[in-house]
């Protein structure tokens, strides 16, 4: 049962934060709802006041600008399945949105909600997370970009003020002759495992320039694993390959694993290795399709 | 917090209009009432149904102006001015939908709880894609769960349904 509680409709970023500012923690942004509505309903978390932040116009665009495309905040799930830029320039992305949860669930949920919302079992964060990504952070009276990497800060906590809005995310273009694949694990409502992995080649040398790793849903929070990145940058793609078990041992210790209904830390750690050589040999076999025709860079 | 507009939350009601099968409704909704809630309890439409409460299962499925959403997750006063289906406005003038009559032809049911869900989420595969493949009907149907398992029988009645919405 949902208790009762006070609804505010501001339609300008200022009004919001004002209000967020004067109730405190008697007060929650409010956009989907499908994470909110749920731990509420549950009685985990109870709010007097939301603030509906969907009457706050253009919020919810997808546009290339200055060599970034810039997510509205409020953009629901299916905008971005379905959002021809995104498909042209971060089909990954795409295919990662494609597969949140199910059909009814993207019909409301939104990418800034669901990052705001900090649910460890969840898909776009640790995506997001190997792409440079930095967020907009906007209250009253000013403005801030957070990097992807110090966003989240716990389990269901980020690092926004009480009184600042998630509204826009910046990813950066990615550079021609790199390869970007999402994969997850799961067979519960949620992902057990995510896995993003980024890799920037070196054409002419067929090495490795530059490589990105992030662990997700499997601890607290998801994270990069700089420890594994490390392992393959400057190499050639087959003693990369010849690395990957190394590699994926690592990046299962490295991912903050803890045992829970989804498997044991053991269990979740060897899903991330298995994961991380199926997403290398993605990756590395994207590069190839490109190389005959102009294939997929990015996907 | 000492806020006197907190004592009188369970006084704030919103006015909103909505179309709910085709007919148009002006009521007044609390701000945490579920549409779910709603249209069982105020407008007596019963056939969608709370089962998991978690926007899992699929069963309390309606379509808002066309789209799928899970009634037991949506709060009442965003069907504002938006248009609501649920299985009893599926038929038109006492004749079946094409989907409804390819349920029942083909056995697309057993226990019949999830039914109503499946039918509207199938309609809203059919109005966007109107020959899927069995791959695009397991890919857009995935978030819908029969606890009898009768997938199978499901799937058939959509092809079903999507050949005889062709010929006519």
């Amino acid at each position: 049962m949902l208790r009762r509680f006070y609804l505010e409709e501001p339609e300008r970023v200022q009004e919001a934060s004002d209000l967020l500012a004067r109730y405190g923690e008697s007060a929650k942004a409010y956009a989907g709802g499908t994470e909110l509505l749920l731990a509420m309903k549950e009685g985990l978390v109870h709010y007097e006041r939301l603030i509906n932040i969907k009457k706050i116009p253009g919020l919810d665009q997808v546009k290339l600008e200055d060599g970034a495309i810039r997510i509205g905040a409020l953009s629901t799930h299916r905008k971005l399945a379905g959002s021809p830029l995104l498909q042209e320039r971060l089909p990954a992305l795409v295919r990662m949105e494609q597969n949140v949860a199910n059909i009814r669930v993207r019909e409301v949920g939104t990418l800034g909600g669901n990052l705001s919302f900090a649910e460890p079992h969840a898909d776009p964060g640790t995506l997001l997370l190997v792409l440079g990504t930095r967020l907009v952070a906007e209250k009253a009276s000013s403005k801030r970009e957070i990097p992807m990497e110090r966003f989240f800060v716990g389990a269901y906590e980020t690092c926004l003020e009480p009184d600042e809005l998630l509204t826009e995310i910046h990813v950066p273009l990615q550079p021609a002759g790199s390869s970007l694949v999402y994969l997850k694990f799961g067979y519960l409502e949620r992902p057990s495992v995510g896995l993003a992995l980024f890799l920037a080649f070196n054409e002419r040398e067929r090495s490795i320039a530059e490589a990105r790793l992030a662990v997700g849903c499997v601890g607290p929070t998801p994270r990069r694993i700089d420890e594994a990145e490390g392992m393959f940058r400057g190499k050639g793609v087959k003693e990369a390959a010849s690395l990957i078990s190394r590699a994926g041992e690592i990046a299962g210790h490295a991912s903050d694993a803890i045992g829970d209904l989804h498997g044991s830390q053991d269990y979740k750690e060897h899903i991330v290795q298995v994961l991380l050589k199926r997403a290398f040999h993605h990756a590395c076999g994207k590069l190839q399709e490109a190389g005959k025709g102009r294939g997929e860079l990015h996907g | 917090m000492a806020d006197p507009g907190l004592r009188r939350i369970g006084g704030q009601m919103i006015p909103i209009t909505l179309t709910v099968n085709g007919v148009i409704q002006e009521i007044e909704v609390e701000p945490h009432e579920l549409l779910l809630d709603v249209v069982r309890n105020r407008l007596g439409l019963t056939g969608a149904k709370r089962s998991c409460d978690v926007q899992v299962c699929g069963a309390c499925t309606l379509l808002l102006d066309g789209r799928p959403v899970s009634s037991c997750t949506l709060l009442a006063f965003e069907a504002r001015d938006r248009s609501v289906l649920t299985i009893e406005g599926l038929a038109e003038q006492g004749r079946l939908h094409p989907l409804q009559e390819a349920f029942i032809e083909r056995g697309g049911l057993q226990c019949g709880f999830c039914t109503p869900g499946m039918i509207l989420t199938a309609k809203a595969l059919l109005d966007e894609n109107p020959q899927p493949t069995e791959e695009e009907i397991i890919d857009f149907m995935n978030g819908n769960i029969c606890r009898c398992t009768g997938y199978k029988k499901i799937i058939e009645s959509i092809i079903a349904a999507a050949g005889k919405m062709k010929e006519t």
